[in-house]
């Protein structure tokens, strides 16, 4: 992989911190690095992976490389500021890896049968690969295209660069080769936001962050009793999750 | 090996709405019925619990409770002259699987068609010329008119325990309630839910322009409830968590809870759950159907269940799959007209949702149950003038959020980024100031629309894919523009802070995003057996002891969702063949 000496891991956990408020264009000392929260995250940050002393979390589907990237890429879709963490500090990534390890990932109520032929958009996916092995792919053409672009992979680009590449492939103007550019770039903001905004469950919108940015109650859900009484006025109850009840 | 099994009564395939509804009355008629359900078990109590039920990634998002498209799916192409490609993942629509079947996880709005719906063919042709019907739009009338069918409604609304406010008693226009709708003989079996200050704002807004709001008529209780079935409904809990999961509070109508528990406790009922049925076995002299094929799923084992009679409840797909591959009535050929099966199938359009944004309202989304809401019928069917329009039907326009899940439902202004710094802003920012008033159009039967067996793909079976040729035509359109225009009047009647108002855009159908699983036709009803597949009982014109319940025997598709229909149509079948064809059994119609 383009001659890196640095290993990803260990440079993602020794200057994440730095890394990410860059890439979402504030500075280091901002909100986002947790340690003041803004006035309406009270808690939306506490105990919010602070990158320098969270374990990596192990991997399942992805190798250092392609989590490397999609660290880079969750915390260029969901940057850091004072309404959240960013993307990978919320579990973005981990859950990436964990769905594209599962059922899910390996193709599970997803018809796999031939032939294969190019559609109509409106007909739908009509490829053969799993979503597990279309990310890869679309990694892969993604950090070609980078190295051809920009000279480096895709998480090694400052930020500024990783927004103008992300935006090149949304717009559809990155060419991947066998890859569409904007198709991954669809597919990558729908499991990013999945991973955001899921139950913490599964790994991402740790502490709940997501809901807590929106005023989401989470669960268990239960209005009976005061749909009436908060007509038109503001509830706020601290979100819970499914763990909060298991 | 295919193991033959003793003769029973009646057989029953597909265990979810219509079938629940078929196997509880023939077994209280005292007949023994096998339920033959592709799916596995389930039931509310032990599968739909909290917390886990709330978890919106499994179900909403990867689809836990619907149709395994790596056994079963369906092909589209928008024209004959195109190669129809496989659906590979479920996206459009969403039909279930398993006990229950998509009643388990549906939203419970619960609707009557319009007496003119009933007959619609017969009443454009009075109205405005028979000449006024394009000659493709191959729509014909109900063989069964409203008031035939509304006992049978009113049934299924108690069933259900549907919540909501009669605008017509008996002929007595009632303002509140949907002042459009056909006469009901009885006020629903609940009050109202409670509504939301989305739902208020589109009230007034309404009704400054003179149009004629009215609750939502929803299967989800707003008291607990005890059904004719001696079945107890608990009251709403405005969860949020309705559409495409399973209802831990029992609130939600289903089979599950609403006839399931009778039925399962009936020793004349056998429920066999993995049951996947191949095929039907067809004696074309004798005009019946012998036997259901199906293979068990948990052994691999192949079985012939013999039967005097036998139900298709299966769902839109499958009941067409099951005549197309059992050869029962004369495939419909879009080129000569001539056949029936497959044909007039149809969808719903939808028209381009409104966005309103208030900086000053507190919508709180996710206190909603799934049939929420204020809606208004002024645009439906044919209750507005259609002269010179250039089209006929409408839609049912409704707002007051059903959720606020925030992995689908994050409303934003037109031209915010999709990510990003700005798009985390307005995100947060109108999360909870913002709905939707949207609206469903109808469907009118078009005759290049229709259903067939797929020539390549198949399915783990072996067995060919059903294959839709559809597309949305110059009617429907229309329809949907003018509805788009009317959301529009009405979104800026509640001067919201924004509004997103896209114009509609003239697309192919996709399957990609969900619109609705309100899919029908193909085994239609009528009055003559070269047009239609069944008779007005439902009953099959090519076998007298094969009765097909479901929205396929719909002859075009209204604006409203279906499950209302589906029910009370459901209802008028077992009667008839219990009050009629078991005392001498044979064609209830003899065309
Ligand atoms: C997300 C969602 C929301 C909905 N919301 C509404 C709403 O608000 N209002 C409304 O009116 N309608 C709604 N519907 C539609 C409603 O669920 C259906 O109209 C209704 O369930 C149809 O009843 P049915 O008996 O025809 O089919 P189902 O209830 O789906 O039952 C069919 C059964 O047949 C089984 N089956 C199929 N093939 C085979 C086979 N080969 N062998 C054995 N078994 C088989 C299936 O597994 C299934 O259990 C919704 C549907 C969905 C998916």
């Amino acid at each position: 992989m383009a001659g890196d000496t640095i290993p990803r891991r260990g440079f993602l956990v020794g200057v994440g911190l730095a890394g990410t408020a860059a890439a979402a264009g504030v500075a280091a000392s901002s909100p986002a690095s947790a340690e003041v929260p803004a006035p309406n995250q009270s808690s939306a940050t506490e105990g919010a992976a602070a990158p320098g002393n969270r374990e990596p979390e192990p991997l399942l589907a992805l190798n250092e490389a392609e989590h490397a990237f999609i660290v880079a890429a969750v915390d260029t879709i969901i940057p850091a500021d004072d309404l959240s963490p960013s993307g990978s500090e919320c579990g973005v990534a981990t859950f990436i890896d964990r769905q594209l390890a599962s059922a899910w990932g390996g193709g599970a109520k997803m018809y796999r049968s031939g032939p294969f032929l190019r559609g109509k958009p409106e007909q739908g996916y009509q490829l053969a690969l799993t979503p597990r092995e279309f990310f890869l792919a679309g990694i892969a053409a993604t950090n070609d295209w980078t190295r051809k672009t920009y000279g480096k992979d895709f998480d090694r680009l400052p930020a500024s660069e990783r927004i103008a590449a992300l935006t090149a492939l949304e717009e559809g103007k990155a060419d991947l080769g066998h890859v569409s550019a904007r198709q991954f770039f669809n597919a990558l903001l729908t499991i990013t936001m999945e991973g955001f905004f899921a139950d913490p469950i599964y790994g991402g919108n740790r502490n709940m962050a997501s809901w807590k940015m929106l005023g989401f109650p989470g669960l268990p859900a239960t209005y009976a009793n005061v749909i009436d009484q908060y007509r038109d006025k503001p509830y706020t109850a601290a979100p819970q999750s499914i763990a909060d009840f298991s | 090996m295919t193991t033959k099994l003793p003769e029973v009564d009646v057989v029953v395939v597909g265990v979810g709405w219509t079938g629940s509804i078929l196997a509880r009355e023939l077994t209280k008629a005292g007949l023994r019925v096998v339920g033959l359900e592709r799916g596995p078990r389930r039931t509310p109590g032990e599968d739909f619990t909290v917390p886990s039920i709330r978890d919106d990634l499994k179900y909403a998002v990867r689809q836990e409770l619907f149709q395994d498209t790596q056994m079963e799916t369906m092909s589209l192409r928008h024209a004959r002259s195109e190669t129809a490609l496989p659906v590979r993942r479920l996206g459009a629509f969403l039909p279930g699987t398993g006990l229950g079947g998509a009643g388990a996880h549906w939203n419970g709005v619960t609707w009557r068609l319009l007496p003119t719906d009933h007959k619609l063919r017969t009443h454009l042709s009075e109205r405005y010329g028979a000449q006024a019907i394009p000659d493709d739009m191959t729509i014909t009338d109900y063989p069964v008119s409203y008031d035939e069918l509304e006992p049978y409604y009113d049934r299924f609304e108690k069933l259900c325990g549907v919540s909501g406010k009669a605008g017509n008693l008996r002929g007595k226009i009632i303002d509140g309630g949907n002042v459009f709708e056909g006469p009901r003989q009885a006020e629903y079996p609940n009050p109202p839910l409670e509504q939301s200050v989305a739902g208020a704002t589109f009230e007034t807004a309404v009704k400054s322009l003179g149009y004629h709001p009215f609750p939502a008529p929803s299967s989800n209780a707003s008291r607990v409830y005890t059904n004719p079935e001696g079945l107890t409904m608990g009251a709403c809990i405005y969860c949020g968590h309705c559409e495409r999961f399973g209802c831990e509070s029992n609130a939600k109508a289903s089979p599950g809870v609403s006839i399931l528990p009778a039925l399962l406790s009936d020793d004349k009922f056998e429920l066999r759950c993995n049951a996947y049925v191949k095929d039907l076995v067809h004696d074309k002299t004798a005009r019946k159907v012998k036997s259901v094929r199906y293979v068990d799923t948990r052994s691999g084992e192949d079985y012939e269940q013999p039967a005097s009679l036998v139900i298709l409840g299966a769902y839109v797909f499958t009941n067409n799959l099951l005549l197309l591959y059992s050869g029962i009535g004369e495939p419909y050929d879009p080129v000569t007209g001539k056949g029936s099966v497959g044909k007039n199938y149809c969808y719903q359009v939808g028209a381009a949702g409104v966005t309103v944004f208030f900086e000053d309202k507190e919508v709180n989304p996710f206190m909603a149950s799934g049939a929420h809401g204020i809606m208004i019928d002024d645009f439906n069917g044919d209750n507005f003038d259609h002269g010179g329009l250039g089209f006929f039907g409408g839609a049912w326009i409704q707002a007051g959020p059903t959720n606020g899940r925030p992995i689908l439902s994050r409303p934003v202004p037109a031209g915010t980024p999709r990510w990003g710094r700005d798009w985390k802003r307005a995100t947060a920012k109108w999360y909870n100031h913002a709905f939707n008033i949207g609206g469903s159009c109808c469907n009118y039967a078009h005759r290049e629309n229709y259903l067939d067996l797929d020539p390549t793909y198949r399915d783990a079976l072996g067995r060919p894919l059903i294959r839709m040729t559809y597309n949305f035509k110059e009617n429907d359109y229309r329809v949907a523009e003018y509805v788009t225009a009317v959301l529009g009047r009405i979104g800026r009647a509640m001067n919201p802070t924004l509004i997103n108002t896209p114009a509609y855009r003239r697309g192919n159908f996709s399957a990609i995003p969900y619109q609705s699983t309100h899919n029908t036709g193909g085994t239609i009803l009528g009055t003559d057996p070269k047009e239609s597949v069944v008779n007005r009982y439902l009953q099959a014109w090519d076998a007298d002891n094969l009765f097909i319940v479901g929205a396929s025997v719909f002859p075009q598709n209204q604006s409203y969702n279906p499950t209302g229909t589906v029910g009370a149509l459901a209802y008028w079948a077992a009667d008839a063949i219990t009050k009629q064809y078991m005392k001498s059994p044979g064609p209830l119609v003899h065309a």
